[in-house]
């Protein structure tokens, strides 16, 4: 039957024959499918390096966040008699206290000129500088990836005149224009606290806080835009979403189902690189002086506050110094992981 | 490409107008206005201001003086250092920071492309790790840190370097491997992966193949392939020197624009604010313009769109 003509139009019978037990056998998938995360999960579980800043970030973030709570003294509490300590040094007034059998918690940092802690002001400025980086860049997050999609899904005049602007954003300084919108922004946010009811939150959170959020939230969310945008323009041609469109999805859920799904690793990798800016920039600005306001501590003002007693106390300068580039250090590594890991296209 | 250039020629002039507009309405977010920030001056005296910075006339009336004035390079009185123009002032600190800047960036180029060249020559190796290592650090570390870092070592502890001013060679150290630390690590990270890119290319094998001295290779295929990055990296570059001179001349002390910048937003001298806002915003936006155009020009693989 095997050596029959090939080219014949007679059907082979057999061809058509149940699929014996075994057959079936060999199509089975044995082993469990990998999802996109469980790949990238699996992928960045090897790498070193980024494993190893993730366990920094979450200690840093104990240290930022459980830290003050625990701790005996708080950021703002100037405890006389014990001014310009040296790390682990006690007080007259400490040690009188130590003879007489109580236990003082010693200050592991020493404590600044107005006999604050200097350890937990360390906590607390760490605190908001990851605050400042993490909600900032969810801010970003949000405004970018909204504006990108809708700009690359919509294309054409809409696209054209939504990246047009994105351009101009784009080449406005943005250290400079920053600079401009904390110096001028605080008045009216000011007068918006005091002054109007249902506004008073501003001022337990900060007005220099809230003047960051905004000034980065106007400027920053245009390179997550272009990101976005670019993904999509490839993305919106696949057939899956031709097939949703002629299937009646409405654009929304073409959007949220198909589109935002498919760009979420690039969404995850570029605000994951986009802390350690935001936190680069919110020391820059604290370190001027316009960021965060006193007795708020942040670890660009703290810095700031110990040059001006950089011959007599140098080793101040060092915690805030060493926080700083530790945090930005570890978010860069593991942003880099998260990119080799879930988005390796990204790379070039 | 004249259509490119006469597009990113109207974007760049359409951006600095923008930014100048958002400066001049951002100021009247300030009580009092841009001019009267101070303590509150008495009637007569506010109105004698008002009229002096021509303040009582309608906003619109404003808008268009401010605008002609720019035009002109006209950028008002000082506030707070009275009798001076502020676009002297600007002047006279823009020659310090130009020189020190200029410095900078030439010491950033100059170490990182070697740099960044040698890692990619012996990827893999120790040399190359420790490269990366030093250059991934270098990214991390801010500015101010830097600068003070440098100071705590070379002039408290070991008092060698002086800490402010800038008069003689010795002045020029720290604030310069202050100001360069930052884009010498970034130019040897992009000379790496750019080198190495380069590296894999046909023309390389071609050139290996046909004999050429490893040092010909290098640089007359390799090199100039592979700096071509770096070209685009100038324009953020620049402003990076922009910025963190501020810092680095408040830390050390130096007559510069950076640190006039910033005394005047303590002082809350506003024509100043407004003045280096805008001059600095239209520097960096023109060379950002030139550093585009000249990257299309180098590298004609680039197409116009």
């Amino acid at each position: 039957m095997n050596n029959k003509n090939k080219l014949t139009f007679h059907l082979d019978v057999s061809d058509f024959l149940p699929a014996a037990e075994e057959e079936k056998q060999s199509l089975a998938v044995m082993r469990e499918s990998v999802s996109f995360w469980r790949d990238g999960l699996r992928r960045f579980k090897r790498n070193k390096l980024a494993m190893a800043s993730l366990v920094v970030i979450i200690l840093v973030l104990l240290f930022a966040f459980v830290g003050p709570a625990v701790y005996p003294y708080s950021y703002e509490q100037q405890i006389r008699g014990s001014e310009n300590l040296a790390p682990m040094e006690y007080s007259a007034k400490e040690l009188a206290r130590i003879e007489s059998g109580e236990s003082v918690f010693p200050h592991f940092l020493g404590t600044d000129g107005h006999g604050r802690d200097i350890m937990v002001r360390l906590m607390m400025g760490s605190r908001i500088s990851l605050l400042v980086g993490i909600i900032a860049s969810a801010l970003i997050l949000v405004i970018g990836s909204l504006y990108g999609t809708i700009a690359g899904y919509f294309g054409g005049r809409v696209d054209m005149v939504m990246m047009r602007i994105v351009d101009i954003i784009y080449t406005v300084p943005d250290i400079l224009i920053i600079i401009l919108l904390m110096v001028t922004l605080k008045y009216p946010m000011k007068n918006l606290a005091e002054n109007v009811p249902g506004f008073e939150w501003i001022n337990t959170i900060g007005v220099g806080l809230i003047c960051i959020f905004i000034v980065f939230s106007l400027l920053y969310w245009v390179g997550m835009a272009r990101i976005v945008r670019s993904q999509i323009l490839t993305i919106k041609e696949q057939e899956y979403v031709t097939a949703a469109r002629a299937l009646g999805a409405s654009h929304s859920r073409i959007i949220r189902k198909h589109l935002l799904t498919n760009v979420m690793g690039t969404l995850i990798v570029t605000t994951t690189l986009q802390i350690p800016s935001a936190i680069f920039t919110e020391s820059f600005l604290s370190f001027l002086g316009i960021g965060v306001a006193a007795p708020m501590p942040s670890l660009g003002s703290m810095a700031a506050i110990a040059i001006d007693g950089i011959y007599t106390y140098p080793y101040r300068l060092l915690a805030p110094a060493v926080m700083i580039s530790l945090i930005i250090l570890s978010f860069n590594l593991l942003g880099d992981g998260l990119r080799d890991a879930f988005d390796p296209k990204l790379k070039n | 490409m004249g259509k490119y250039v006469a597009k990113r020629v109207l974007t760049s002039i359409l951006t600095i107008w923008l930014v100048a507009t958002i400066t001049f309405l951002l100021m009247f977010l300030v009580p009092g206005g841009p001019f009267l920030a101070e303590k509150a001056p008495s009637a007569a005296t506010l109105e004698a201001l008002n009229k002096r910075f021509g303040l009582d006339q309608p906003k619109i009336v404003q808008y268009k003086n401010y605008m002609l004035n720019l035009l002109q390079g006209e950028m008002g009185e000082s506030i707070k250092q009275r009798g001076r123009m502020v676009q002297d002032i600007i002047f006279s600190g823009f020659k310090v920071s130009a020189r020190l800047g200029g410095i900078a960036i030439l010491v950033a180029v100059c170490i990182g492309v070697p740099i960044g060249c040698i890692a990619a020559f012996n990827r893999g190796k120790w040399l190359d790790s420790l490269i990366l290592f030093f250059s991934t650090l270098g990214i991390a570390v801010p500015g101010f840190v830097v600068s003070t870092v440098l100071m705590v070592i070379f002039s408290v502890k070991l008092d060698l370097l002086p800490t402010y001013g800038l008069t003689s060679f010795a002045h020029y150290i720290m604030p310069v491997s202050a100001l360069a630390f930052y884009p010498t690590a970034y130019i040897s990270r992009l000379m790496r992966s750019s080198m190495l890119e380069v590296l894999g290319q046909d023309y390389i094998r071609t050139a290996r193949a046909k004999g050429l001295p490893q040092f010909k290779m290098i640089f007359k295929h390799a090199l100039r392939n592979a700096i071509l990055p770096v070209v685009t990296y100038l324009g953020p570059l620049l402003a990076y020197t922009l910025t963190g001179s501020v810092v680095v001349e408040k830390i050390f002390t130096i007559p510069g624009l950076g640190n006039e910048f910033i005394s005047s937003i303590i002082n809350r001298d506003y024509t100043m604010i407004m003045g280096t806002t805008i001059f600095l915003a239209t520097l960096l936006i023109i060379m950002n313009m030139l550093v585009d155009i000249a990257y299309k020009i180098i590298d004609p693989r680039i197409k116009f769109k």
